[in-house]
C-alpha cells in the first residue's frame, strides 16, 4: 500500500508525467535563459549595424542580418523580450478584471450574476481587437501628451507599451471570469463552506480561508493559457504596425519587417522564418505548458 | 418569439456602441485634416469642417449621423473624398464575406474529421500527429503562415497567384491562411467534444448492438459531440473576422478589413464607425445562427 499523498503531490505527479509539458517547460526555460543572458553573450547589438545587408544564416550570424546590416539573432532575442513582457503583464491586468469579476459574479450570485455572465456572453462575441485598434488610434496621443506633462518626457516613449499592457489585458480576461466564476459556485454550496459560514465566518474570511486557495491552481493554468493569447495578439497588432514601435521591436513587428522584404526576384526568407518560428514554437510550449496544467488539476477520481 | 426578442435586443446594443464609438473617435486628439492633408489656411480648413458638419455640438453630429445610417447612408469619407463610406463597405463587403465563407468551410472541413480521429484513436500515435497538428494550427499566426506560403507557392514554385481578387485559385492561399487557425481550432473542439460524448451509455448501447465504429462515431456520437464546436462559433467567427485584417493586408484583397486599420490610422471618422456597426450586426446575426442550430442539433435546447 502506498503513502497516502496530497491533491497537490498528485497533480504534479500527473503533470510530470506527461512528457510534451515537461518537455515545453524545459524550452520555456531555455528561452528565457536566452533572452536574459543572450545579449551578455552574443557579440551583436540588436540596432548597430555590422555593414553587411541581407547575410543568410552562417556561423557568423545564426539567424542572418536584415535589411540595416543588423544582426537578426540579438534582434529577435530583443523582440521576445518585449514580447514576453507585454504577455505576462498583459496576462496580469486580465488576470485582475477577471478573477474580480468571476468571483463577484459566482460569490454574490442571483441577478448581479446574471447581468454580469452577460456582459461576458456579450464581449465573447465581438471582436475586442477592434476596440484595441480603435483606443490606441484614438486616445494615445491624449495619453502621451497626458504622461509627458504630469511625469516627464521620457514617459512618451512609453506610452505605447503602457497602452497595449492595458488594452490586451483589457480585453484577455473573459475566459478567466467564467473559470473562476464556475469554480466559485460550486465552491459556494460545498459543505465545507457551509460550515465555515454556520461557524460564523465573514465573507472575507470564507474568500480568504476556502475560495481562493482552492481557485488557485486552475487560474495558475490558465493563466499560462493566456500569455500565448497576449502574445498572439501584441504581434498581430504590431504586424498591423500599432503595436510595438520602431526602435524597439517585437516578435510581430520583426515578422512585419520580414514580409515588407518579400519580392519576386530574391527571397529573404530567414527574416520572417526566424522570428516566426521563434514565435510560434514559444506559442505551442505555453500552450502544452498551460494544457498539462490544466489536465493535471482537472482530473477527477 | 425568442428570435424577435434577440432581435430587439441587438437594436440597443448597436446604439450603445455606435455612440461609444462616435465619442471616442471625436475625442481623439489630431483631425482628419492633419498632415499631408492639411489645408492651405485656416479658413480653408474652417470650410472643409463646416462641409463636414465637424464644427457642430458632438451630440448633434451623432443626431445627424444616425437618422442617415436609419436610411442607409453612413456619410461621406474624409479620406476617400467623393465616396460614400456606404459604397465603400457594398464594395469590400462581397469579397471579404465570400473569403471568411471559404475559410470556414475549409476549416470545418479539415477540423472536423481531424478532431474525430484523434478522438477515435486517443492516446495512440494518430492522436498524438493529429492533435500535434491541431496546436501547432493555432499558434501559426497568419502573419507567419501567409508569408511564407506566398514564398513557397506563388514565388518559389508559381503554383499559385497573388495579389489579384479574379479568379478561384487567387483565394487559395488567402483562404488556406486565415483557416488554417481555425481548423485547428474546430478539431481541438471536436476531440474535447467526442472525448465527453464516447463514455455516454447510449453510445455503449449503439456498440454492444455491434454498429460499427464509423457508425457509431458518425451517427450516434456526432450530433452531440459537435456541440462545443457550434457553441463557440460565435466567438470563432468574431476571430474570423480580426483576422481577415491581416489575411487581406497580406495578399492585397479589396475587402473591408484591409480598411478596418486604414480608416482608423487616418481618422475617417465615419468609415471607422461604419466598418464597427458592419462588423457587430455581422457578428450579432452570425451568433443568431449560431444559437438556431444549436436549438436544432441539440433537442433539450428549447428558446422559448
Amino acid at each position: 500500500m502506498t503513502a497516502p499523498i496530497s491533491h497537490r503531490a498528485r497533480a504534479w505527479q500527473r503533470f510530470a508525467h506527461n512528457r510534451l509539458a515537461v518537455v515545453s517547460v524545459g524550452f520555456l526555460g531555455l528561452l528565457l535563459l536566452a533572452i536574459l543572458a543572450g545579449p551578455l553573450v552574443w557579440p551583436y547589438d540588436p540596432t548597430v549595424p555590422t555593414g553587411q545587408q541581407f547575410q543568410p544564416p552562417d556561423f557568423k550570424h545564426w539567424f542572418g542580418t536584415d535589411v540595416h546590416g543588423r544582426d537578426l539573432l540579438a534582434r529577435v532575442l530583443y523582440g521576445a523580450r518585449i514580447s514576453l513582457l507585454v504577455g505576462a503583464v498583459g496576462t496580469a491586468v486580465s488576470l485582475f478584471i477577471g478573477v474580480l469579476w468571476g468571483a463577484v459574479a459566482g460569490y454574490l450570485g442571483g441577478r448581479l450574476d446574471a447581468a454580469l455572465m452577460r456582459v461576458v456572453d456579450v464581449l465573447y462575441s465581438l471582436p475586442s481587437i477592434v476596440f484595441v485598434i480603435v483606443l490606441i488610434t484614438t486616445l494615445e496621443d491624449l495619453f502621451k501628451r497626458w504622461l509627458v506633462h504630469w511625469l516627464s518626457p521620457q514617459w512618451g516613449g512609453v506610452a505605447r507599451l503602457l497602452f497595449l499592457f492595458a488594452g490586451l489585458g483589457a480585453v484577455s480576461w473573459l475566459t478567466m471570469a467564467r473559470i473562476v466564476r464556475g469554480q466559485v459556485l460550486s465552491l459556494r454550496t460545498r459543505g465545507f463552506v457551509e460550515a465555515s459560514r454556520a461557524l460564523g465566518a465573514n465573507h472575507w474570511q470564507i474568500i480568504r480561508w476556502h475560495i481562493l486557495p482552492n481557485v488557485r491552481g486552475i487560474v495558475i493554468a490558465y493563466l499560462v493559457l493566456t500569455v500565448p493569447s497576449v502574445i498572439l495578439s501584441e504581434s498581430f497588432l504590431s504586424y498591423l504596425g500599432l503595436g510595438i514601435q520602431p526602435p524597439q521591436a517585437s516578435l510581430g513587428s520583426l515578422i512585419a519587417d520580414g514580409a515588407g522584404q518579400i519580392n519576386p526576384i530574391r527571397m529573404y526568407w530567414w527574416l520572417i522564418t526566424m522570428p516566426g518560428m521563434v514565435l510560434v514554437s514559444t506559442l505551442l510550449a505555453l500552450n502544452y505548458f498551460g494544457d498539462g496544467m490544466r489536465e493535471a488539476l482537472e482530473t477527477r477520481e | 418569439m425568442f428570435y424577435l426578442k434577440r432581435i430587439l435586443f441587438c437594436i440597443p446594443l448597436l446604439l450603445v456602441i455606435s455612440f461609444l464609438s462616435f465619442s471616442l473617435v471625436r475625442l481623439a486628439p489630431g483631425g482628419p485634416f492633419d498632415k499631408e492633408r492639411k489645408p492651405a489656411s485656416p479658413e480653408i480648413e474652417r470650410q472643409l469642417r463646416a462641409k463636414y458638419h465637424l464644427d457642430e455640438p458632438v451630440l448633434k453630429q451623432y443626431w445627424r449621423f444616425l437618422k442617415g445610417a436609419v436610411q442607409g447612408d453612413l456619410g461621406p469619407s474624409l479620406k476617400y473624398r467623393n465616396q460614400n463610406v456606404t459604397d465603400i463597405i457594398l464594395q469590400g463587403l462581397p469579397v471579404s464575406l465570400t473569403l471568411g465563407s471559404i475559410a470556414f468551410v475549409f476549416a470545418l472541413a479539415v477540423g472536423i474529421p481531424l478532431g474525430c480521429a484523434t478522438a477515435a484513436r486517443r492516446g495512440r500515435w494518430v492522436d498524438m500527429a493529429g492533435s500535434f497538428f491541431a496546436l501547432l494550427a493555432v499558434c501559426i499566426p497568419g502573419f507567419v503562415a501567409g508569408p511564407i506560403l506566398i514564398m513557397l507557392f506563388a514565388l518559389h514554385w508559381r503554383w499559385f497567384p497573388v495579389g489579384l481578387w479574379e479568379s478561384p485559385l487567387h483565394a487559395v492561399l488567402p483562404a488556406l491562411t486565415l483557416g488554417l487557425f481555425y481548423a485547428g481550432k474546430i478539431a481541438r473542439l471536436m476531440r474535447e467534444g467526442m472525448l465527453s460524448v464516447l463514455p455516454a451509455e447510449f453510445i455503449v448501447t449503439a456498440r454492444a448492438k455491434g454498429a460499427s465504429e464509423v457508425a457509431v462515431l458518425w451517427r450516434h456520437a456526432f450530433r452531440l459531440a459537435v456541440l462545443p464546436v457550434v457553441s463557440y462559433s460565435g466567438p470563432l467567427l468574431a476571430d474570423l473576422l480580426t483576422g481577415s485584417f491581416v489575411v487581406e493586408n497580406i495578399f492585397q484583397i479589396p475587402g473591408i478589413g484591409v480598411f478596418m486599420v486604414n480608416s482608423a490610422l487616418n481618422r475617417d471618422y465615419p468609415l471607422v464607425i461604419g466598418l464597427v456597426l458592419v462588423y457587430a450586426a455581422l457578428l450579432l446575426i452570425l451568433n443568431m445562427l449560431v444559437d438556431f442550430f444549436y436549438s436544432v442539433l441539440d433537442p433539450r435546447v428549447r428558446y422559448e
